[in-house]
Order: C-alpha cells, then structure tokens, then sequence
C-alpha cells in the first residue's frame, strides 16, 4: 500500500506527464480523427522532431524552447511534402493502403536513423534540468511544467484555428464530406496536405517540449505511439480538447496504476480504459463515432 | 573497356601462353599466390541493435567487429593457414525468438560459432537453439545463472554470472559500509522486469539482511518506462538509507535525473549492474547526476596496458568503452584461441578447446580462463564510483585508484 502523502505529488505528476502524451496525441487526433488517416509513422516523426531539436542544440547552442520557431514549421513542411509526394499518390484514396504505406514510412525512417544517428541514446543537458517548482509539497520539475502549459496553449491554437478560420472550416467540410468539399471549390489535396503537415508540426512543438525530460533514440517513439491512440479514443476523434482531457486522464491513470498496482503494471489501467470507452462511448468523451 | 580483341574470348594461343606463364609461377615459387586462401571462420554475432536495448546491442556488435578487425590484421588463425574470421550478423531486436530465429538462419549459413545476445533472456533462448546443431556458444554478457547451469555443452560464458556479482556487491557493500561506521540499515531495491533485474534483485533481497541491511521495499518497472518521478517519490516517502538500482542503460540515466530532480537524501547510490552508473557516456553527459554513485559491475583491469590499449583504440573509434564492448570483444577473441588451439572448426573439437581454455590475454581483472560446466570461475566484478567525474575502481583493493566516498556528499 503506496504512502498516502504521495498521492498529491503522484497526480500532480500524472497531470504533466499527462500533458505531455496529450501533445503527441494531438496532431494525431487531427490527422486520426479528421482525416481519417491512421498515421502508424507518428511515432517515427515524433523521433525525428526530438533529433532535430537534439541537433540545434548540441551543434548549435539552441535552447530547446528556442527551437518552438524552426522546428514545427520544419515539421509542418515535411508533412505536408509527405501527404502530397508518398502518402496521398500511394494510397490511391483507400485506408488500408494508407495504413500500409505509414506503417512502410515508420520502418524507413527508423532505420534510417539507425544508420545515421545509431542506437545510441541521446540527452541534452539544459541549465534547467534539475529546476523544480515546489506546488502542493510536490517538486514538479520546470520542464514538465513548461510542457503542461505548452500543451494547453497548442491545444487552444488549433482549436482556434479549426473554428475560426477558412483553412479550419475546408478541414472540416472534408472529413464531413470530401466530395461536397470538392463540389464547392476546396482543393482537396491541398487541404490534406496542410492538415496532415498541422498533425506533424505539432510532433515538433511535443519535440521541443519533450525533450528537456526525456531522451532520444530511433526507437523512442514506440512508446509513444500506442498511448496517442488511446488518447485520441478516449478524448474523442478529431476533438483537440478531447485530447488534451484524455491525456491528463491517461497521465493520471498511469500514475496512480503504478502507485497502486505496482509500476510494472501501472499501464494496465490506460489499456483498461482503452477497452472500456470502446465498449460503452466509442464516441470518446468529446468527439464523434469512432 | 578493354577493347574488341578479348569479345570472342581466349585463342588457342593465349591459353598456352597463360598455361606456360602459369607453369612458370608455380615452378619459381608463388604458392601463396595461387592457392586458394583458407576458408574464412565464420563467427554468429547475434545482439540486440534494434528495439528497447538496442543502445548496449549496438556496443556489442562493436566490441565484437574490433576483435575480430584485431584477429585478421595479427594474420588470422594461424594453426588453420591464416584464415580470416568473417563475421555473420544477426539482430534479435530485443526478443528471445527472434534471437533464437537469428541462431537458426547463421546456423543454416555455416557458422562455426556464435557469439550472442547481451540480455539473459536473450541469451537462455540463443544457446539453446545453438545446443541444438552443437554449435560452440559464446555468451558475451547475459548474467543469469541460469544460461550455464542447464547442462548445455556448446554453452560458455567468459564473464561473471549474477550469482557471483550479488555475492561480490553486497560483501563489498558491507565492507564499505562497516569502515564508514554502518551508516546504513535499510535499503530499497529498482529494477528492470525480465530476467536480469528480477534475478538480481532476488538474490539482493537474500543476501543483504544477512549484513545487517533491511531492504524495505522492491519496486519492478516495465522497459520501457516513460517516468519515474512515481518511483522516486516512493523512495523518498520511504526514506532508505541506500537506493540499489538495477536497469538498462535507458531508465537508469532517467532514475538518477529523477532523484536529483527530487532531491532524495539517501545516503548512497549503490547500483548492482547498472545500466549507466560505469558508463563513460553518462558520466560525460551528466556528471552532476553521477557524482558519488557506486557501482557493481563487470570492468576491465585498469592496471592493464593491453585493456589501456584497447580503451585508446575503441574511444579512437568515436565509441564509449562500456562494458558491452570489452566482454564482446573478449567473447570473440576467447573463441578465436579455442579455434585456434584446436587447429580445425569442428564442433566437438572448438568446445573441448573451449572447456579446456587458460587464455589470460583480456585485460580483464579475471586471471587465466578457467571453465567449469560452462563458466568461467577466475571472472568477477569490480566495484566503480563515479568521483568528480571519473569513474574509480574502489574495489577489490588491488585494482583500485580511489577510495570510496560514503555516506555520499552531494
């Protein structure tokens, strides 16, 4: 039985780590859930976000907060030069060759980071690693609460983007309706190729606020990847608060499994979860049908 | 190109000038030349390069690729013309069926020995799918005891089993702690959940409240784990006198971050294996989280000028000389000499040179091979603590360049 003055330092933690797997999960949520890509190599990008950032810093002294401004438009390129160039021209229009050609693209860029970066397990030293902000008798270092609030203020800009502007209007009619979209004069390919680029830019602002805590290796984004889609179910598809919410839930219910069920097994509640929203809301908390 | 007058092939003519040219070679003497090399020795190197230890795999594979650049540039294996030894990679990403696939597929390709697989589990599934076709197999780091006690013959392992190192850590940790005063009582154990971590920890548990030192609490993490501030804070609510780590290279260095980052004040770091606590590479990235920690762990000898050297060559080569490296390194060359000694690749013959084995060149604080059932009993661990930023040997007293610094003063 854990030490109940622990509890409160155990959520609080829950809440940032929480905070952090929603940042991953919400360019998922808008490529998943939007657009109904299931975008296997999310983890993948997520890796090559977190080596850019490794690379600005350690080559060039760029404090990974600095790298907000060049790595997600880097990101946002890229993924859109993806959609447009390999994804969208492979998949012909049909899902299971979407699924093929992402699940292809995660094992080429693994392994091409294998060869260029090797295995080795990479962290950057800040000058605020072992800063920690003492709140509730917990220590909560700066970082993570850097990228609890990152994550809230990402969260708020795509959903500002998403209702109150044209490119987030065009994003909607065509997860509703693609040939409606096209009927009324949205470049359809265009869309999906600024949609997708969105979902992968914000790899690149989790990337700069990952990083500080956490490490980098060509593998990194496994563990990852199988949390963004729980989150995007439980929160709901293409809902950007739903998100965020199912990420501090799994962030918690990950913290408390460990804390309770010892840490071996502390996952076991989130794919619980998983299981459960599936069987009695598979509209997720905030979202649409899954 | 080469022109139009070889398109239709040899003339009669230049197939006797060729005949006699090569008559006249052989008669004046260039018989290397001509003759066929010796078939190369293939050695399996099956390690984990990809997947959740693909960090200390790739450190495997380099170890063992140096040896055998060394073998083949000091002329091969002698007693069999010279023969190169060729390497045959495997990659078991992290997976015991994978790895015993990997054992299969070099197997089919006509290797004359294996030198695998890094991880215990690993390592239980690689041997015996070696043992199956006698393939002569050597373990390179899997510490389970398990690997050399099944009766396997083809099976040897070059370096110290857990058994051993537990026994090693915790009298060496009573030693530290009896001159210290006997600050510390109580212990709390971390470790990774396969078969390493959870060995270790077992025997930990055993051994330590024989020397007066209660272990509170034992907490299993998953590899990969994401956190640990949920561990770190169930130390401190605990409040052990000493932390025993016992993990991959990974959440080791994400463990140490996190008890700095949370300010525990326990009175020393002792880790049993750990992933990172002797390793260049954490210690050069992160000296203010691995100052003072004290680690159990396999190391080369440094009074040695032949480990010195091959230090100098590996760091040459832009590679961290971690452990993984120089008992891979050592795997390869202890079957080398085994190949060598016995003069011929066959099987039955390999394992008796194996079984019978004194060979005493790897810089490592072991003296000469001596295997029993498989296991090599001169091999042992060395205690290392990290101290302004170097790692020291603190212990057994003949290797060591520093005294140990407990209780911890950072």
């Amino acid at each position: 039985m854990p030490d109940w003055g622990i509890i409160i330092p155990s959520v609080l933690n829950g809440l940032t780590t929480g905070a952090l797997y929603a940042l991953v999960a919400l360019g998922l949520t808008l490529i998943y859930g939007v657009l109904h890509i299931i975008n296997f190599a999310h983890g993948a990008l997520l890796m090559v976000g977190l080596y850019a950032v490794y690379y600005l810093n350690t080559q060039f002294g760029l404090d990974p907060y600095a790298c907000l401004l060049i790595v997600p438009p880097i990101m946002f390129a890229l993924g859109y030069a993806l959609q447009r160039g390999i994804i969208g021209k492979a998949a012909h229009g049909r899902d299971e060759n979407i699924l093929l050609v992402t699940l292809g693209l995660a094992i080429v860029i693994e392994n091409l980071s294998l060869y260029f970066f090797r295995s080795d397990t990479r962290l950057i030293d800040t000058p605020y690693a072992f800063t920690t902000v003492e709140f509730l008798g917990a220590f909560l270092p700066l970082p993570k609460v850097v990228a609890f609030f990152g994550a809230l203020v990402t969260a708020g800009l795509l959903w500002l983007l998403m209702a109150r502007t044209d490119l987030g209007r065009a994003i909607r009619a065509l997860a509703r309706e693609r040939k409606g979209a096209s009927l009324v004069g949205i470049d359809i390919e265009h869309v999906y190729g600024m949609s997708f680029g969105l979902g992968i830019a914000c790899l690149g602002v989790a990337a700069c606020l990952l990083l500080p805590s956490y490490y980098v290796n060509p593998q990194v984004g496994h563990g990852f990847i199988l949390i963004a889609f729980t989150i995007v179910v439980l929160g709901g598809m293409g809902s950007f608060v739903g998100a965020l919410l199912g990420g501090l839930i799994i962030g918690v219910v990950e913290a408390l499994g460990g804390l309770f069920l010892g840490e071996s097994l502390g996952q076991i509640g989130i794919f619980v979860i998983f299981i459960l929203v599936l069987i009695f809301r598979p509209t997720g908390l905030l979202g649409q049908k899954v | 190109m080469t022109g139009n007058k070889t398109k239709g092939g040899f003339s009669r003519r230049d197939l006797l000038a060729t005949g006699v040219a090569a008559a006249g070679v052989s008669a004046i003497g260039f018989p290397a030349v001509l003759r066929a090399a010796p078939a190369p020795v293939k050695i399996g190197l099956i390690h984990p390069v990809t997947g959740f230890i693909a960090f200390s795999g790739n450190q495997c594979r380099q170890g063992a690729l140096m040896a055998i650049e060394d073998i083949n540039n000091a002329g091969g294996i002698k007693s069999l013309g010279g023969a190169k030894l060729e390497g045959l990679l495997g990659d078991s990403q992290g997976k015991p069926d994978i790895g015993a696939s990997e054992v299969d597929r070099l197997v089919e390709a006509g290797v004359n020995g294996i030198v695998a697989g890094y991880a215990s589990s690993i390592t239980l599934a690689t041997s015996q799918e070696a043992a199956k076709s006698n393939t002569p197999h050597v373990v390179d780091v899997g510490v389970s005891d398990k690997i050399v006690t099944r009766g396997l013959k083809n099976t040897f392992r070059f370096g110290p089993g857990y058994g051993k190192i537990a026994k090693f850590a915790v009298d060496n940790l009573d030693t530290i702690n009896k001159s210290a005063g006997s600050p510390a009582k109580t212990a709390m154990i971390v470790h990774e959940e396969s078969l390493f971590g959870t060995g270790t920890a077992k025997l930990l548990s055993k051994e330590l409240p024989a020397k007066g030192i209660e272990v509170i609490d034992v907490i299993k993490h998953a590899n990969p784990t994401r956190d640990f501030t949920n561990i770190v804070l169930q130390i401190k609510a605990k409040k052990p006198d000493l932390i025993i780590p016992a993990n991959y290279y990974n959440e080791y260095v994400l463990l140490a971050r996190t008890i700095r980052q949370q300010k525990v004040e326990a009175k020393g770091i002792y880790s049993v294996l750990g992933g990172a606590a002797s390793n260049y590479k954490f210690v050069k990235e992160f000296p203010e989280a691995a100052e003072q920690i004290m680690d159990c762990n396999h190391w080369f000898d440094p009074t040695s000028s032949l480990a010195l050297a091959r230090k100098k060559a590996a760091e040459a080569k832009g590679l961290y000389y971690t452990y993984e490296v120089f008992l891979a390194y050592n795997a390869v060359s202890f079957l080398a000499d085994a190949i060598e000694r016995a003069g011929s690749v066959d099987k039955g013959a390999v394992i008796a040179a194996m079984a019978s084995s004194t060979w005493d060149k790897h810089g490592m604080p072991y003296g000469p091979t001596k295997m029993t059932d498989g296991q090599n009993e001169g091999a042992q661990p060395v205690n290392t603590q990290v101290l302004k930023g170097v790692i020291e040997v603190i212990f057994p007293k003949k290797f060591a360049s520093a005294d140990p610094v407990f209780p911890r003063t950072v």
